[in-house]
């Protein structure tokens, strides 16, 4: 298909850009820098709604824990800011991309489990939506309830419901030290047993994975690979004397095999982030089971007795990174007896298309997933389809 | 405060809608009597009481489903309510409206300590949730100081925070799972024991509705390991620009306090004499920061702060060095409403945030607002976060006060928009701040926001007169206006 960009400079051409494609019936794809686009269905449009232009910080107030930028900012602008003033986003996203596009897929990195995710920073947004109306919801504040959360439900909605023009986010001071546990050697559910050991501390656990002895080898960190077999991961983070104490404790509560330190740790856990262990170079596809953190190891055997599957573990056992084989969709969702969900993270478009992405919804779940749709979007101008087929 | 007009055709009705509510919940579930239903008159907001047509007191998920799918067929508004703490009017009901409470689903349906979370009925109070993990060194983060008698329903319903949401969250950030009914009776279950919607962040949005969405009858929140350590300091400074400078600075300094309180000159005085906590009187502003954490971290972080107080200017600095110290710290912040309930026959309790960086300004316009009506105000703070609680002293008695004192309270909380700041931080708009909705938000914001209530509730049966100024028909809202015709902008580049 040809694909015609319409490349506005402010939000107001934004809206004009959706006015027009509303008049037109012509659906949009919404883009950032276009770094996501393999994550969901392909959006069948004939223009792209290109937000690039659209970048640039308009405020950030270190001490008031808030950033408010247009939607187009790189991240990469966003974080060398912040870093300079020794802050981040504290959800550990992936890196790249804009901050709308990172807003709009709702990214959440190791840190999920003590921070949250881009839904629990994410403080106010502008935007455009499907009927042409530019709006703002929430503030640019960190403690705020006027009104419905619009915002929340902005994060992870992929542009279905509004073309973003701006956003505020909640920023936090960096971590000033980072030290990983290493325990070598268990099976996943003596793994997810221990995570669950260092999460019940009051340590304050940051990060919490296992890798098991086919995916450890892969790390590009020698203590990791090196180990000789499967590696259990738990991040303490903070102040420097704060650390090395929980380190010392914790170390001997958990029995740990080995400590890495700062330059290390961060190095290992960018790794658990991006996930790229898995699957490079094979045909199979890329998969993200959120489950109750106790299920992880269960449920990735119930889809071990039907697939060949290649796994590791993060946010204690609660999040399954799993590769298999193409077609898997309908296994992997049926061994989520315990709850959760599954969305399909890597595969060739035409299989995106062709597949629930997401995980399906329960009929009237679906139904009032349409009816908040619609109550943006009428006609189906933002994306459509990009979450679900006919949405 | 206007309600919507009652609708006389459904009060006539009103012997009909008992019995079909009867036929749903039986016994002593449905009240009639008006001694009884005057328990339900108001919530914490007392200024505004209304009877309720009937009370309904279900006790199964299935009888609320039934109750609200009987009320959407017969047109008539339900009222939701939990405890009843709301301080702004969230659960005020309707002369034609069914109120339904929520106070018999009280069980606590599971403790998972592997998941690190808790499933209770909406009917749990917030501290019931800690009391019931505390034996294993557990506790549910968000702490309202209505927690003893505030049920995590009303939580849900209002996103409720505290003085620990700045480093803990608000509920949002802290709910896990919950199962609400539609007004059309449907029951719906989002989120879980595990991270993320699947789908669209429905949870996030039914957070903080105020009642509006749909009512909540099941919650899965999280729990964390009670912090190993906590100290406080107390830090009183010559002047509040000082004290907003020593948050801003503590905060620079990469610091999150569990706990960062500041009051002013009134409010110190005020709680020093009720509970003797021990307070310097002669500082206009009194910080209390408390980190917590391991032991290690906590010692390092008080020297830290310290140090930042004195280079700001702190003119007086205590340490807590012993549980009851500490304890004894917080006890006059804790008691800072009833203290101001003491000195005058009402208070009006504020809740807007702002940029903590128009702290001085806000203050010293807030003293000329109370020069010019009459009014005494004192001022409590989470500082942190910059949710400001100003609490206007008046007398009910005094013919014309409370009117003044709203209209107080209201140019406060103006003043919090004009700074960049909003109208409520924990509170919630219910029908208290209702009008104010436009100062904040545009037309368009407020469509938006109507139009994904309807999305919920059709017929806007659910809780109406509540947050939005103006009521507008779904179908009304729905519809588009498409304008017709080319690009306007002959300039936008087209690749």
């Amino acid at each position: 298909m040809t694909v015609t960009i319409l490349k506005p400079e402010n939000a107001a051409q934004a809206a004009d850009a959706v006015r027009w494609a509303l008049s037109a019936g012509e659906p949009l794809e919404i883009l950032g820098s276009g770094s996501r686009r393999g994550l969901g269905r392909p959006v069948q449009a004939g223009h792209a709604l290109d937000l690039s232009g659209l970048s640039g910080v308009v405020a950030y107030e270190p001490e008031e824990l808030v950033l408010t930028a247009l939607a187009g900012t790189p991240m990469d602008v966003i974080r060398a800011l912040l870093a300079e003033r020794g802050q981040h986003l504290a959800f550990e996203p992936p890196e790249g991309g804009t901050l709308g596009g990172l807003v709009a897929s709702g990214l959440a990195g190791p840190r999920r489990i003590s921070a949250g995710s881009a839904r629990d920073h994410t403080l106010g947004i502008a935007g455009v939506s499907g009927r042409a109306e530019a709006y703002k919801g929430g503030g640019k504040v960190v403690k705020n309830v006027t009104g419905y959360d619009v915002p929340k439900l902005m994060a992870g909605s992929f542009g279905t419901l509004t073309a973003l023009t701006e956003i505020t986010v909640k920023v936090l001071p960096a971590p000033e030290d980072s030290a990983t546990l290493l325990l070598f050697g268990l099976d996943d559910a003596a793994a997810v047993a221990m995570l669950d050991r260092a999460l019940r501390s009051p340590y304050e656990v940051s990060g919490a994975a296992h890798l098991p002895a086919g995916i450890a080898v892969r790390s590009g960190l020698s203590a990791v690979s090196g180990a000789g077999g499967a590696v259990t991961l738990v991040r303490l983070e903070g102040f420097g004397p704060s650390v090395a104490a929980r380190v010392t404790m914790l170390r001997e509560e958990l029995r740990a095999d080995a400590v890495l330190g700062r330059d290390e740790s961060l190095a290992v856990w960018r790794e658990v982030r991006d996930g790229e262990w898995l699957g490079a170079g094979t045909e199979s596809h890329l998969w993200k089971l959120s489950v109750p953190p106790s299920a992880g190891p269960s449920t990735v055997e119930a889809i071990r007795r039907t697939l060949d599957v290649e796994v590791f573990y993060d946010w204690g056992g609660g999040l399954a990174w799993l590769a298999a084989p193409p077609d898997s969709g309908a296994a992997i969702r049926a061994a989520l007896s315990a709850g959760g969900h599954a969305t399909l993270v890597r595969a060739p478009e035409p299989v995106r298309a062709a597949t629930d992405v997401f995980q399906p919804l329960p009929g009237p779940l679906m139904a009032l997933s349409r009816r908040v749709k619609e109550s943006f979007d009428p006609q189906g101008i933002l994306n459509p389809g990009r979450m679900y087929a006919g949405l | 405060m206007k309600m919507p007009v009652p609708d006389s055709g459904v009060i006539a009705r009103r012997r009909e809608i008992v019995e079909a509510l009867r036929a749903i919940v039986p016994g002593e579930g449905v009240i009639v009597d008006e001694n009884e239903l005057r328990a339900y008159e108001c919530d914490g907001l007392t200024a505004y009481r209304q009877l309720p047509m009937v009370a309904v007191l279900p006790s199964t998920v299935e009888q609320v489903s039934q109750v609200l799918k009987a009320c959407k067929a017969m047109g008539v508004k339900v009222v939701p309510r939990g405890a009843g703490t709301s301080l702004s009017g969230g659960a005020l009901p309707l002369a034609d409206g069914v109120l339904l409470g929520m106070g018999k689903f009280k069980r606590i349906l599971d403790i998972d300590y592997a998941n690190r979370c808790v499933t209770v009925q909406p009917g749990v109070t917030n501290l019931g949730i800690s009391n019931a993990v505390a034996h294993e060194g557990f506790y549910y983060a968000p702490d309202p100081s209505s927690q003893i008698a505030c049920t995590i329903g009303g939580n849900i319903a209002e996103n409720s925070g505290g003085v620990h949401c700045l480093k803990y969250g608000l509920t949002t950030n802290n709910v896990l799972g919950l199962e609400m009914v539609l007004m059309d009776g449907t029951i719906l279950r989002l989120g879980g024991k595990h991270l993320d919607a699947g789908g669209y962040d429905l949870m996030g949005i039914v957070t903080g509705s105020e009642g509006l969405l749909g009512v909540v009858t099941e919650v899965t929140v999280r729990i964390l390991k009670k912090p190993a350590t906590a100290r406080a300091v107390l830090l009183g400074f010559p002047s509040s620009e000082q004290g907003g400078d020593c948050v801003a600075a503590i905060i620079a300094a990469g610091i999150i306090p569990g706990g960062m309180e500041m009051m002013d000159r009134p409010a110190i005085h005020a709680a020093e004499a009720f509970v003797h906590a021990g307070y310097p009187l002669d500082v206009e502003a009194l910080l209390i920061v408390e980190l917590d954490g391991p032991a290690a971290e906590v010692d390092h972080l008080i020297d830290r702060v310290e140090a930042i107080a004195r280079d700001k200017g702190a003119c007086y600095a205590r340490v807590s060095n012993s549980e009851e110290e500490r304890l004894a710290f917080w006890a006059g912040r804790k008691a800072a409403f009833p203290a101001v309930g003491r000195i005058s026959p009402d208070y009006y309790c504020m809740d807007g945030t702002i940029p903590r960086k128009a702290l001085p300004l806000v203050l010293q316009r807030m003293q000329e607002m109370s020069d010019r009506c009459g009014l005494r105000v004192a001022n409590v703070f989470h500082a942190g976060d910059g949710n400001l609680h100003p609490l206007i002293l008046y007398d009910a008695n005094k013919p014309g006060e409370l009117e003044a004192a709203e209209a107080f309270g209201n140019d406060i909380l103006r003043l919090c928009v004009e700074v960049g700041g909003v109208l409520t931080g924990e509170h919630g708009v219910g029908v208290e701040k209702r009008d104010l909705m436009t100062d904040q938000f545009d037309e368009a914001d407020l469509r938006q926001q109507q139009r994904l209530k309807c999305a919920f509730d059709p017929d806007g049966l659910l809780n109406p007169g509540k947050v939005f100024p103006t009521l507008h028909r779904c179908a009304e809202l729905g519809r588009l206006h498409v304008h017709q015709g080319e690009l306007r902008f002959p300039d936008l580049p087209r690749f």
